[in-house]
């Protein structure tokens, strides 16, 4: 066996190509640096699989064929016809339930060793979370614009103007950032992709159905009117409606949405990436 | 600021009830190759997370390069590069992609990334499959995958768990030659394993952890010195001679025809000091 000296000499072969940092914390720069590297491996895995974006419409579409053909003629929504007070409710759904591939590919990434990877690297517990929640803001945007093609094709016609149409779907993807967030943290405390996979979801579900994206909340039974009026899907929803198809001054609503997104967010974002720490 | 390489005291983690480090004192020079042996859930792995800042101690201490590993996660994670116990590679990607991935978020230039991807490639024979997509790759590909990510940004000190496990003889002589190499380069190497060959051939110092706990250490052979005699088995050149051969060893004038002389071996230590057998290393065909 040959000796070594006690302390290293020189390193040979490959010497570091750069000097090991003392600073305590990392620079705004590198973690943006991060966040962009992080973000850009999960997009070029979203455009390896485009299967797997097409597969996030199945869905909204199902939704839509049904709500739209089958449903529909039930809802009474008054002035509006009810293909044009439905899309808007399709899009923050779509929006919402494409938000939940955060989590579910964070505990993909878990099972997988990737997080371990990553958290074994010397950059923020955040970039990961950031890279990750950005990346899918960047999908969820192409989503919503074959949604709105489709609602386009099956007859909901906007008519307020183009900004007032952009406002809307700027807020609504801001929205489904804030539920990458939240998904991010069931995600990461679930156990496993299993359970991932069923409670992961599970909880958008109510929210989702009890809330005026499909109908007014005007008919629901007391309680689930109480707590359709006040989630935040609802708010949402309506903001977005009155931005797209008009109706109603949208302020209200948006600004009760935007409290909604900032309280989630400040309240999400410590959570997740306290969880990633322990993951 | 400790010139140890890896400095533990006390260090305990529990999973509920279980004591998977129950109070482990390890002290590890710089510039060695470190041998880690235990038998399934020592406690091996649990010390590797722990020293790579990925699981927090219950109790107790542990620093890598002068670093606290709960108090300067930073500065740790700036100096260790892992090679965990499972591959962690991601099976979207492809292996090149994975390689730089790691070696940018290791703070290296877009340029030198890729220039190492290319050499780690080559080096751990991915070359061929350098563009395939890691989910592709077999079991010992992605083993080889993931040891070139850990060892990319030629950290000062490496950690491997059982890094040969699922290779074939070629790999794993290939993996050892790199270490070795890594060694003349002055890294430090932390390296568990089931192998007891491998320690043998590759490690400086040795412990042996069981339950949570250093049972022994030394260097290989002070390991084996404290373990029984040597053992010499003498060949006869004639088979008739055998009974005159046990009658007569005390005297002299028999022919030998080879004389063999046998130490006790790293099984018999890790038998001696844990109680139980190694693992039988299982050999993975190419
Ligand atoms: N996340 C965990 N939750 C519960 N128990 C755990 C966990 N991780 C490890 N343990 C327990 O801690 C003990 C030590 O496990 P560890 O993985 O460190 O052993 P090991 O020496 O690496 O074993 P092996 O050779 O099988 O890899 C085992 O009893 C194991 O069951
Ligand atoms: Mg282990």
């Amino acid at each position: 066996m040959t000796r070594v000296p006690e302390r290293p000499g020189g390193r040979g072969a490959e010497p570091l190509a750069y000097s090991i940092s003392d600073r305590r914390h990392l620079t705004p720069a590198e973690v943006l640096s991060d966040t962009r590297v992080l973000a850009g491996r999960q997009l070029r895995k979203v455009l390896r699989r485009p299967m797997y974006v097409v597969f996030l419409f199945i869905q909204p579409v199902l939704f839509v064929l049904l709500f739209r053909y089958v449903f529909g003629g039930a809802i009474n929504t008054g002035h509006l016809s009810y293909v044009n007070y439905l899309m808007p409710g399709i899009i923050v759904m779509t929006a919402t339930f494409g938000s939940m591939t955060t989590g579910l590919g964070l505990t993909e990434d878990m099972a997988g060793g990737v997080v371990d990877r990553l958290r074994s690297l010397p950059i923020s517990h955040a970039a990961i979370l950031i890279g990750r929640t950005a990346a899918d803001m960047v999908t969820n945007l192409v989503t919503l614009v074959v949604m709105i093609g489709i609602g386009l094709l099956v007859g909901f016609r906007p008519s307020q103007p183009i900004y007032d149409f952009i406002l809307a779907v700027l807020l609504t993807l801001a929205f489904a950032y804030v539920f990458s967030w939240i998904s991010a943290w069931v995600g990461l405390a679930s156990k496993n992709p299993e359970t991932a996979q069923s409670v992961g979801f599970i909880w958008v579900f109510p929210l989702v159905f009890a809330s005026s994206a499909f109908t007014p909340t005007t008919h629901m039974v007391a309680p689930v009117k109480a707590f359709a009026n006040v989630n935040p899907i609802t708010l949402l929803t309506n903001a977005a409606r009155d931005l797209m198809v008009g109706g109603h001054s949208a302020t209200a609503p948006a600004l009760w949405a935007l409290v909604w997104m900032v309280g989630l967010l400040l309240l999400f974002v410590p959570l997740a990436v306290r969880q990633l720490r322990r993951a | 600021m400790s010139e140890l390489a890896v400095e533990v005291n006390g260090l305990k983690r529990s999973f509920g009830d279980v004591h998977a480090l129950n109070g482990l004192h390890l002290e590890i020079k710089p510039g060695i190759v470190f041998g880690l042996l235990g038998p399934n859930g020592a406690g091996k792995t649990t010390l590797v997370r722990v020293l790579s800042t990925l699981l927090q101690p219950s109790a107790g201490s542990a620093r890598v390069l002068g670093h606290d590993v709960v108090a300067d996660q930073l500065a740790v994670r700036r100096r260790i590069g892992l090679a965990g116990q499972f591959a962690a590679v991601d099976n979207e990607l492809t292996g090149r992609e994975n390689l730089i991935m790691v070696a940018r978020l290791s703070r290296l230039s877009a340029k030198e990334a890729a220039r190492r991807a290319t050499e780690s490639l080559e080096r751990y024979s991915l070359a061929d499959v350098a563009d395939r997509r890691a989910s592709t790759y077999s079991g010992g590909m992605r083993r080889r995958l993931d040891l070139a990510a850990g060892l990319i940004a030629s950290p000062p000190l490496v950690l491997l768990d059982e890094p040969t496990t699922g290779l074939d003889p070629r790999s794993r002589q290939e993996l050892w030659d790199a270490i070795a190499a890594l060694q003349r380069e002055g890294t430090t190497v932390l390296l568990t394993t089931q192998y007891l060959e491998e320690v043998d051939r590759l490690a400086e110092r040795i412990a042996v952890i069981d339950q949570g706990r250093i049972v022994a250490q030394g260097t290989p052979s002070e390991l084996k010195d404290a373990v029984g005699q040597s053992t010499v088995s003498v060949q006869l050149t004639n088979a008739a001679d055998q009974d005159a051969a046990l009658a007569a060893l005390s005297q002299h004038g028999i022919a030998v025809g080879a004389v063999d002389i046998q130490r006790p071996s790293l099984d018999d230590v890790f038998l001696e000091l844990t109680g139980h057998k190694a693992e039988e290393p299982v050999l993975e065909q190419a």
